[in-house]
C-alpha cells in the first residue's frame, strides 16, 4: 500500500475533483451552489467524527451552526469588528458552550440523547428568533461583506477556491484525526463504551472532545455561510436544518469521512433540481429520504463500495 | 374600615381567577400533548422506534375533517372518518416504512420517520394547500364561567376524551388477550413470538393505536388551534418531550409528562412572558434529563454489555 492507502487515495480525489470542477461549471449559479455544498461539506466532516465515528447522535447542530453564523452577523455589522475576529469570537464560544453541555448531555443514550440535543437546539433557534434586537428576529439580518485587512473576495470564483481549501484542511484534520489514537478510542467507545472503560479509555472525555470539535467546525462553517450569502434568517439553526445535517451524513454513509461529503453534495443539489416539481417538492424530497434510508441502510458510499467488492471478489 | 378586607378579597380573588384560566389553558393544550406522547409510547414498547411522523397524524385528521366538513358532511361522521383515515395512514406507514426497515439502526430509522413526516407534509401541502384552516366546536363556543375563569366548552371535550381514552386504553392493555400481547411483545418480542404472538400484527396494531390517538388529538385541538400543514411539527416534538419526560415506554408517564408540559407552558406564557413559550417544554426535558437520564418514571434498565 505505502503511499497510496486509500485515506491518500481519498484526499487526492478530492484534490482533483477541486482542481477540475471549476473548467466545467458553465456559470456563477453552479458555483454558488457548489460553495454551499463546501460549507455543508465543513459541517458533516466534523459532525461525522460524532454520530459515525464516536457512535452519538446529535439533532442539533445546526444550532451551533446558526450561533456562528449570528456571531458573524452580529460582531460584524452591529459593532463593525474584523470579520476574522468575529469568526474566531464565534467558533470559541461555541466552543466553550459546547463544553458546557456536552458533559450532561453527552451522559444521555439513544432517544435520550436525541432528545437532550434536538431540546439543545430548539431553544438556540427559539432565542435567535425572539431576540429581535440583536438578531432582528425571524426577518433576518444581513451580513456585511467577508474582508481581511482591506482584501474582499468578491466573486463567487474566489469563494469557490476560499471555501475548498479549508474543505480540505478540514478532511485532512478528520482523517488525521480518525487515524490517531484519539480516533481508535471514539471507535473503541463506538463498539462499546463499556468494553472502553475496562480498556482504560476515558469515555467521558473523549466524547466531549469530539462533540466540541464537530461544534466549533459547525460554528465555522456557519460564520462562512453568512458571510458568502450576505443575509441570514433564524432557520439556519432550525430543527429541520439539524436534520439536513445528520441526513447528509447519514446518507453518504456513516464512519466515512467521504461518504459525508457525498451525503452533503446530494443534499444541496437535490432541492435545486425538485425546485421543478414545484408544488410536489416537498413530498419528493420526503419520498426519497425515506427510500434511500430503506434499502440502503449503511449510506450511500458504503453501499456502493460493499456492491463494488461483491463484483470483484 | 372595611375598605382594606374587601380590597384584599377582590385581589386574591382575581389573582386566583388568573391563576384558574392559565391552569385550563394549561391542561387542555397539556392533554393533546399527552394524547401525542401517548402514541410515541405505544410505538416504542411495540417497536423501540421513534416516530417522528407522530405529529402529522394530528394534521391529517384535522385536514380531514375540515375537507370532509366541506364537502357536507355532519361533524359526527367527519370526525369518524379523519380518525379512520389516519389510522390507514398510520398502518401504511408501518407496512411501507418501518417494516422493510426492520432491525436498522437507531439513527436510521430516526431519518426514515421523519423523511415520513416530511413526505406526509408535502402530500398535506399538495392536497389542501398552506392555508390556515378552522374547524366548529362541537358544542357550541360559549364560554363557561368557573371562579371568575372561562373555560370554553371544547376544552371539556379534549379533557373528558382524554380521560376515557386512559381509561379504555387501561381496560386494554389489562384486560384483553390483544393489549396483554402487546405488553408481552414490548417486553420480550423473541419469546412472545415463541409463545403464539402475532408481533407483525402488533407492530401494525402499535402503529394503527398511536394514528387514532394522533387523529384523536387532531380533531379534539383543530376548533381552538386552527389546522395546516405543519401544525403537527410542534405537537411532534412536544408529545416527543412528554413522553421522554415519562420515562420512554411508559403510558401513564406520557399522558403525566403532556400535563406537565402543557401546565407549565401556559404559565410561564400567563405569567412571565409569551415569546419563550414554545421553549418551556425543552427547558424542563433538559433539566430533568441531566438529573434523571431516564425520565420522571422511566425505569433504569441494567445494561447488557
Amino acid at each position: 500500500m505505502g503511499f497510496w492507502q486509500p485515506r491518500r487515495a481519498g484526499i487526492l480525489a478530492l484534490a482533483a475533483v477541486i482542481a477540475v470542477l471549476p473548467a466545467v461549471l458553465p456559470n456563477a449559479f453552479y458555483y454558488d451552489v457548489v460553495i454551499l455544498v463546501g460549507i455543508n461539506a465543513i459541517v458533516c466532516v466534523g459532525l461525522n467524527l460524532l454520530i459515525g465515528y464516536g457512535g452519538q447522535i446529535s439533532l442539533g447542530h445546526a444550532g451551533f451552526f446558526g450561533l456562528g453564523a449570528y456571531f458573524s452577523a452580529v460582531l460584524t455589522g452591529t459593532y463593525d469588528w474584523p470579520p476574522l475576529a468575529a469568526l474566531a469570537t464565534g467558533a470559541v464560544s461555541v466552543g466553550v458552550l459546547s463544553f458546557i453541555v456536552a458533559r450532561p448531555i453527552l451522559k444521555l443514550k439513544g432517544h435520550y440523547l436525541a432528545m437532550g440535543t434536538l431540546g439543545m437546539g430548539i431553544i438556540i433557534s427559539i432565542a435567535l428568533n425572539q431576540e429581535v434586537d440583536i438578531t432582528g428576529g425571524p426577518d433576518g439580518m444581513p451580513v456585511p461583506a467577508f474582508a481581511i485587512a482591506g482584501w474582499e473576495p468578491s466573486s463567487e470564483q474566489t469563494w469557490y477556491w476560499i471555501v475548498a481549501a479549508l474543505l480540505m484542511i478540514s478532511v485532512w484534520l478528520a482523517l488525521n484525526l480518525i487515524d490517531s489514537p484519539v480516533g481508535r478510542a471514539l471507535r473503541s467507545v463506538h463498539g462499546s463504551e463499556v468494553a472502553a472503560s475496562v480498556a482504560g479509555v476515558d469515555v467521558t472525555r473523549y466524547k466531549i472532545l469530539i462533540f466540541v470539535v464537530s461544534a466549533v467546525m459547525a460554528s465555522f462553517a456557519g460564520s462562512l455561510y453568512a458571510h458568502y450569502t450576505g443575509f441570514i434568517t433564524p432557520d439556519e439553526a432550525s430543527f429541520f436544518h439539524s436534520i439536513e445535517f445528520v441526513t447528509m451524513v447519514v446518507l453518504g454513509g456513516m464512519a466515512s469521512t467521504f461518504g459525508s461529503l457525498v451525503g452533503a453534495a446530494i443534499l444541496t443539489i437535490l432541492p435545486q433540481l425538485l425546485t421543478v416539481l414545484h408544488d410536489f417538492e416537498m413530498l419528493a424530497f420526503g419520498a426519497i429520504l425515506m427510500g434511500t434510508m430503506i434499502f440502503m441502510r449503511k449510506g450511500l458510499v458504503p453501499s456502493l463500495v460493499d456492491l463494488a467488492k461483491r463484483a470483484r471478489p | 374600615m372595611a375598605g382594606k378586607p374587601l380590597f384584599l378579597q377582590w385581589l386574591l380573588i382575581s389573582v386566583l381567577a388568573e391563576f384558574l384560566q392559565f391552569l385550563f389553558s394549561g391542561v387542555t393544550i397539556g392533554a393533546t400533548y399527552a394524547l401525542v406522547g401517548l402514541g410515541f409510547a405505544i410505538i416504542y414498547n411495540a417497536s423501540h422506534v421513534i416516530n417522528f411522523a407522530q405529529g402529522e397524524f394530528v394534521m391529517i385528521s384535522g385536514m380531514s375533517t375540515v375537507s370532509l366538513l366541506a364537502v357536507g358532511m355532519p361533524l359526527p361522521v367527519a370526525l369518524l372518518l379523519a380518525v379512520g383515515i389516519t389510522v390507514v395512514v398510520g398502518v401504511a406507514l408501518e407496512k411501507f416504512a418501518v417494516e422493510p426497515a426492520r432491525n436498522a439502526s437507531v439513527v436510521t430509522l430516526i431519518i426514515i420517520t421523519i423523511g415520513a413526516s416530511i413526505f406526509l407534509r408535502g402530500a398535506a401541502e399538495v392536497i389542501w394547500g398552506r392555508d390556515f384552516h378552522s374547524v366548529p366546536a362541537f358544542s357550541g363556543s360559549e364560554p363557561i364561567i368557573i371562579g371568575g375563569a372561562a373555560l370554553l366548552p371544547q376544552s371539556l371535550w379534549v379533557i373528558g376524551a382524554t380521560v376515557v381514552v386512559i381509561i379504555a386504553l387501561r381496560w386494554f392493555f389489562g384486560r384483553t388477550r390483544t393489549g396483554k400481547a402487546m405488553l408481552a411483545t414490548s417486553y420480550n418480542p423473541l419469546v412472545a413470538r415463541l409463545m403464539g404472538i402475532n408481533t407483525r400484527f402488533i407492530l401494525s396494531l402499535s402503529f394503527g393505536l398511536a394514528a387514532m390517538l394522533g387523529a384523536l388529538a387532531g380533531i379534539l385541538i383543530a376548533p381552538i388551534s386552527l389546522t395546516y400543514p405543519s401544525v403537527g411539527v410542534m405537537l411532534g416534538l412536544k408529545g416527543f418531550c412528554a413522553a421522554i419526560l415519562g420515562g420512554l415506554g411508559n403510558p401513564m408517564g406520557a399522558i403525566l409528562g403532556g400535563l406537565i408540559v402543557g401546565v407549565s407552558e401556559a404559565m410561564t406564557a400567563g405569567y412571565i412572558s409569551s415569546a419563550y413559550k414554545d421553549a418551556v417544554a425543552f427547558v424542563i426535558i433538559l433539566v430533568v434529563l441531566v438529573m434523571i437520564p431516564n425520565g420522571l418514571f422511566g425505569v433504569k434498565g441494567t445494561e447488557r454489555v
